[in-house]
């Protein structure tokens, strides 16, 4: 390396590199990105906020509870008074699709630092990397290289809001008590059965609780991305502080803040209530007296993961 | 007729199933020195002490027979556990072999062991570790449904083994809906599905209280006699063992001290350690009705038209005052007095038997513990007949037979 180079030199020549040589790469990463976040956008964009409005006091209903739904319903309504359901929804679909790809990518991640300490050690500082670089950064390789709009803002949101799954799916495996994974090899399971028969079912709690945290994460930094143009309500705050409009940034605001409690709730539960893999996909309702996995946890020690590799 | 109890508790054959020769297990690393260590002779502090290993195992070598209630039995720390799962390859041996069946499981490959672990092995263990998130008949099914059994027949196999610990009416229940001593039903169900020829039991019954512990002995042995398999077992409690096992193995600081059955470990003990376990023992304790009931008395089968003269003769011959009156099933009936009987067929009594029977005498079960049966043994005027859990005769506990056991145990 030539020392003449100062760091912020190099990562300009790098992002001018990429933009260079592997534009089909990221076009084709656009492309699938903004598939998945404009299919959800234009789903929720479209549906009218009476029937948003009811369909998230439902789940607020079955997941939480009649206050709660309560809160729900009045607090999305007074969203829509302040003409603010569109950003609601545009924030809410961000969130979303930036949620998806952070656990669809997540999971495995955390599965494989579960699985092997060198693959663990190598991604931990990758992980602290992203949550504690300033999450503004991220917006300018994001722009340089999607442009602006969703798909950047998505994937800046993805980069800063994914770590707290991919951890949490790490501490969850490992910390599946010793007696089960003892149970699933001295009935013969093979690795991959011990993941999905035992493992993953066993950390499903502590993963649930990732994703809750990367949803917040998200939301947060939705935000932020609304100044390369993601839209929603980021809008609505930034523009009340270019225009030191303190009523209109406070709206905005109030409505992050709704949204954010709602999501908070409704996605605690799913990791509270069942502990099950499969009764989370099925959406069981679940019953408070199942654990939660808080027992005294012992990882399994590495003479009975090399049994099992 | 043979001991009652040696019927209940022994289908050990004489075939080898299980063979260790040499196995040594050392924890830590740089094992290599730790091993010389050990064949050298050198003992588990003095090689803790300079290479910073633990040893787990050193050098157990002695055989299970197919069929046999093996149990392990030794302090905590002492490497029963290690043990145990050396058979199943949960823990790697250091060195040694291990034969199962015949074929030397220490250097099976990954494929061939998950098969022989579905195929031939299953573990309870002590804590459960039923999966939460499965309902009962899926934690069941469990074993059947890692090595692809079809939904259909795995359904009706765990089933089945539900059935067998009488938890059938609780297939869809949760495990957290139940009692300690259901869950550990659950986890023999789960056991006997895959059909094993061998189960590992580590301490399966110590977080249960002592009276579900003890029918969850007594179910095991109900079940081992209907279907006998080859039972590991590891226990630290004394009791157990001398109720359940066919044979112990006592281990010291990861070493076998000694292979027996119940009575040998009791009678010549090989070190002060093996003594030590029953210096506190209360043989009666040990010791069940079974155990002690001897078949001395007159019986006779009551059957349609046996002569009550010739088992007056028989009596009268015998110097007997009663006799024990069994079916031909050898269902116990009752206890007559020769008094009552002439009595009886004086007064030309149809059914001469059954009008004859001594009335405050009351069979004892054979899984009794004889500390629990001392009073009645004492206070009865004639010897207290035994019975088995299907109500056959087994034989009779008289008080002179009562002392005889307290004696030589004492
Ligand atoms: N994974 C391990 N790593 C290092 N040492 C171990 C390991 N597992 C067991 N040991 C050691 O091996 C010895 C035997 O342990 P083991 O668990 O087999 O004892 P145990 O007889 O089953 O005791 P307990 O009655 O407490 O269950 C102990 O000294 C223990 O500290
Ligand atoms: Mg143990």
């Amino acid at each position: 390396m030539d020392f003449k180079f100062s760091v912020g030199h190099g990562a300009d020549v790098a992002v001018n590199y990429i933009l260079d040589n592997f534009t089909p790469a990221l076009d084709a990463i656009a492309a699938a990105i903004g598939f998945v976040t404009g299919g959800i956008q234009s789903l929720l964009v479209s549906t009218p906020p009476v029937a948003g409005i009811a369909i998230l006091a439902a789940l607020s209903l079955w997941r939480v509870g009649w206050k709660f739904a309560i809160f729900a319903l009045l607090s999305l309504a007074l969203i829509d008074h302040m003409g603010l359901w569109q950003g609601t929804m545009e924030t809410l679909s961000l969130v979303l699709s930036a949620t998806i790809i952070a656990v669809v990518i997540g999971i495995p991640a955390g599965i494989a630092m579960a699985r092997s300490d060198r693959v663990a050690s190598l991604l931990r500082p990758l992980l602290d990397l992203m949550q504690t670089m300033p999450a503004f950064v991220y917006l300018i390789p994001a722009a340089m290289f999607f442009g602006l709009g969703a798909v950047p803002g998505t994937i800046a949101t993805v980069i800063f809001a994914m770590p707290p799954v991919v951890r949490l799916t790490n501490l969850g495996i490992r910390q599946v008590h010793s007696e089960f994974i003892e149970a699933g090899l001295a009935f013969g399971c093979t690795p991959s059965q011990l993941l999905l028969k035992v493992q993953l079912p066993n950390a499903m709690p502590s993963i649930m609780a990732g994703v809750n945290q990367t949803i917040m994460l998200s939301l947060s930094m939705v935000v932020i991305s609304s100044m390369i143009g993601a839209g929603g309500l980021g809008n609505s705050v930034l523009t009340g502080i270019q225009r030191l409009d303190v009523g209109a940034g406070f709206e905005g605001g109030l409505a992050v803040v709704i949204l954010a409690v709602i999501l908070d709730r409704i996605t605690q539960s799913f990791g509270k209530g069942s502990s099950g893999f499969l009764s989370f996909l099925a959406f069981r309702k679940a019953s408070g007296r199942n654990q939660t996995g808080s027992s005294v946890r012992v990882p399994a020690d590495d003479e009975r993961r090399s049994a099992a590799a | 007729m043979p001991n009652h109890i040696e019927n209940l508790k022994s289908n050990a054959s004489k075939i080898s199933k299980v063979s260790l020769s040499n196995v040594y297990k050392v924890f830590g690393h740089n094992s290599g020195h730790a091993l010389e260590m050990a064949h050298a002779g050198r003992s588990k502090s003095e090689i803790h002490a300079s290479t910073g290993c633990t040893i787990g195992v050193d050098d157990a070598s002695f055989d299970i027979m197919d069929g046999e209630t093996f149990v392990i039995m030794g302090l905590s720390g002492s490497g029963k556990s290690t043990l145990l799962r050396l058979l199943n390859r949960l823990i790697e041996p250091t060195s040694g072999s291990i034969e199962i069946d015949g074929r030397d499981i220490t250097n099976m490959s990954k494929r061939e062991l998950i098969e022989l672990r579905r195929r031939d092995m299953s573990m309870v263990f002590q804590s459960f570790a039923l999966l939460p998130n499965r309902n009962v008949l899926n934690n069941a099914a469990f074993g059947l449904e890692v090595a692809g059994v079809g939904e259909a027949e795995r359904t009706g196999k765990a089933l089945a083994a539900l059935d067998a610990v009488g938890l059938k009416a609780y297939a869809q229940s949760r495990p957290d809906e139940l009692s300690g001593g259901m869950k550990q039903r659950v986890g023999l169900a789960r056991a006997l599905a895959s059909e094993p020829t061998i189960l590992l039991m580590d301490e399966a019954f110590s977080a249960l209280d002592p009276l579900i512990r003890a029918e969850m002995q007594d179910e095991l042995m109900r079940l081992q006699g209907e279907n006998s398999r080859t039972i590991i077992f590891v226990s630290h409690d004394l009791d157990e063992a001398m109720r359940i096992g066919d044979r112990i193995c006592i281990m010291q600081h990861g070493k076998v001290v000694q292979v027996g059955t119940p009575d040998e470990i009791v009678s010549k003990p090989a070190n002060d350690y093996v003594r030590s376990f029953f210096r506190n023992v209360d043989v009666s304790q040990v010791f069940k009705a079974g155990d002690i009931a001897r078949n001395s008395q007159l019986t006779i089968i009551d059957r349609q038209g046996v002569s009550v003269a010739a088992t007056l003769e028989q009596m009268e011959h015998s110097g007997r005052d009663v006799a024990i009156v069994v079916g031909r099933d050898r269902k116990y009936h009752g206890m007559i007095s020769q008094d009552a009987l002439i009595e009886k067929v004086k007064a030309k009594v149809a059914e001469p038997y059954r009008n004859a029977f001594v009335e405050d005498v009351e069979p004892i079960a054979a899984g009794e513990s004889v500390s629990n049966v001392l009073g009645r043994v004492a206070e009865s005027r004639w010897p207290v007949p035994v019975v088995d859990d299907q109500g056959r005769y087994v034989g009779s506990i008289s008080k002179s037979s009562l002392l005889e056991t307290l004696y030589r145990a004492g």
